[in-house]
């Protein structure tokens, strides 16, 4: 378990993002942020906050379960959707999708494809705190905490206060950069 | 899980998968796109060979709404008012390409039969078989509870609950005796003894003769129909009789203690098993039980065709 992010990188990170958010909308009027749950969730409350803090008033703030939207249900268990709050109408307004880890791209998809039958936003934004790659999707993130390369053979782990009890990002699983490499024989 | 065919086969954690779900599927209603795509391509058969309008609708909306094709096959109407057999009925419906197959049937076990006869390959959910059970209806009533006594808990620990009347015919007594002990629900039945199943004394409940003494400490009362066939079975004296000492009139429902819940599978007989002041009156959930109906079975069906019969997850990581 290698650590990437403790909680201080975590809450750097994300005052950037919240002040980046700013600066692309001109201000934070008429943003509305939804986390992708789990822990996209907790994390869009915190750029909320954050946002409140230099630019009030603190945008809308709610959540968006794309369990049955996802493109998979026939391959992995079952899953109990997670609420969905909608806080405003999200017709004309800039929607900001966050989300702890983007990987394959295909959990923003889903959430894509659930925002489309709640409304009509005029912009959707993705921000994520982690990128680790591997894309399998035309997908790309707006605003990003840590841009982290990864194999596949690794796992991240995202950890919040939240929900885990405390702040960190880690990678688990062999790095492709330290090895183990294969022996060079006559080298 | 594969089928839904009693909920004694529901522990306590698939128990609340389904109820946690079917709150989101609740959820949906109040927008204005209210289909979800999960079931976009599946096909879901009613194969119903008992009359119902209620439970068949409430199927085929939350079929529906999950985006799945529907078809219905009534007994009426169909080969089966012929003579046709429940092997080849089933045979049909896999030649079909049915994903899911919601069957009611007037003989106990028939949606067993169909789970594990080989035929289909169909996930099934039993609507009503015989007098034996209704999953379904135990769900939206456990539910219902839920939703009002219990919002914030996973499930019905300690909720006092009375399920009043022909026990002994009633599918729908069955499913909730088992879903409500598993939930941890403390689960009375009450009926006159000519209306109680042999054997009772080894299901997960108490039983009482007598309705009067245990209302005060009640937190939901679940009225049966008396069905008309009964009444002239000598099951009990007279409808008056039975009405008088088993009856949810006014007098009682001002004995049941603030915020209980009065419950009804329907269709009423108003007056007999219950009267207009309960049916109507502010505690009475009645309508609503209905209204749950079509996200509880939304709820059923996402789970039973999503996810290869695997064991539900709790909420993602």
């Amino acid at each position: 378990m290698t650590p990437v992010l403790t909680a201080d990188d975590m809450s750097r990170a994300l005052t950037r993002l919240a002040h980046e958010l700013v600066e692309a909308n001109g201000g934070s009027d008429g943003l509305v942020l939804l986390g992708i749950p789990t822990r996209g969730v907790p994390l869009a409350h915190r750029l909320a906050a954050a946002i409140g803090g230099f630019s009030a008033p603190a945008p809308a703030v709610g959540s968006l379960d794309i369990t049955m939207y996802r493109d998979d249900l026939d391959r992995v268990p079952t899953r109990v959707p997670a609420p969905t709050d909608i806080p405003v109408p999200v017709t004309d307004r800039v929607v900001v999708l966050v989300d702890d880890v983007l990987f394959s791209g295909r959990t923003v998809r889903a959430a894509l494809d659930a925002l489309r039958d709640i409304g009509r936003p005029s912009a959707v934004r993705l921000a994520v705190l982690v990128d680790r790659g591997h894309r399998q999707l035309p997908i790309r993130p707006d605003h990003v905490g840590r841009n982290l390369p990864t194999s596949l053979a690794q796992r991240v782990r995202v950890r919040l206060v939240e929900t885990d009890g405390v702040d960190g990002v880690d990678i688990t699983g062999a790095d492709p950069a330290t090895g183990p490499h294969p022996v060079r024989v006559g080298a | 899980m594969r089928h839904l065919l009693s909920t004694a086969d529901l522990d306590a954690r698939s128990a609340i998968a389904l109820l946690d779900t079917a709150t989101e599927m609740a959820a949906t209603s109040g927008r204005e796109q209210r289909k979800l795509p999960a079931l976009r391509g599946k096909a879901v058969v009613n194969v119903f060979y008992e009359d119902s309008t209620r439970t068949r609708v409430s199927f085929e909306a939350a079929a529906k709404r999950l985006s799945a094709d529907v078809i219905t096959f009534s007994a009426k109407g169909s080969s089966v008012s012929k003579g046709e057999s429940l092997k080849d009925t089933a045979l049909t419906l896999e030649a079909i390409g049915a994903d899911a197959v919601v069957v009611r049937h007037p003989s106990a076990g028939a949606a067993y039969r169909l789970a594990s006869c080989g035929w289909i390959d169909a996930a099934v959910i039993n609507a009503g078989d015989g007098q034996h059970e209704h999953p379904t209806q135990a769900l939206i009533d456990a539910f219902t509870i839920r939703r009002h006594l219990a919002p914030g808990a996973p499930d019905l620990q300690g909720v006092r609950v009375a399920i009043v009347g022909d026990v002994l015919h009633s599918r729908v007594a069955r499913s909730n005796v088992w879903l409500l002990s598993t939930l941890g629900a403390a689960v009375t039945l009450v009926a006159p003894p000519t209306l109680l199943p042999i054997g009772i004394d080894d299901w997960p409940c108490e039983v009482s003769f007598d309705l009067d003494p245990i209302l005060g400490s009640l937190d939901a009362v679940m009225m049966l129909r008396v069905q008309a066939e009964r009444m002239a079975g000598a099951f009990f004296p007279s409808p008056r009789e039975y009405s008088r000492r088993y009856g949810l009139d006014a007098v009682r429902l001002r004995s049941l203690p603030e915020g209980a819940l009065v419950m009804h599978p329907g269709p009423m007989n108003r007056g007999l098993e219950i009267s207009a002041e309960a049916a109507d009156g502010a505690r009475s959930v009645i309508v609503e039980q209905v209204s749950n109906g079509v996200a509880v079975r939304m709820a059923v069906l996402f789970h039973l065709l999503t996810g290869r019969g695997t064991a539900p997850e709790g909420h993602h990581p």
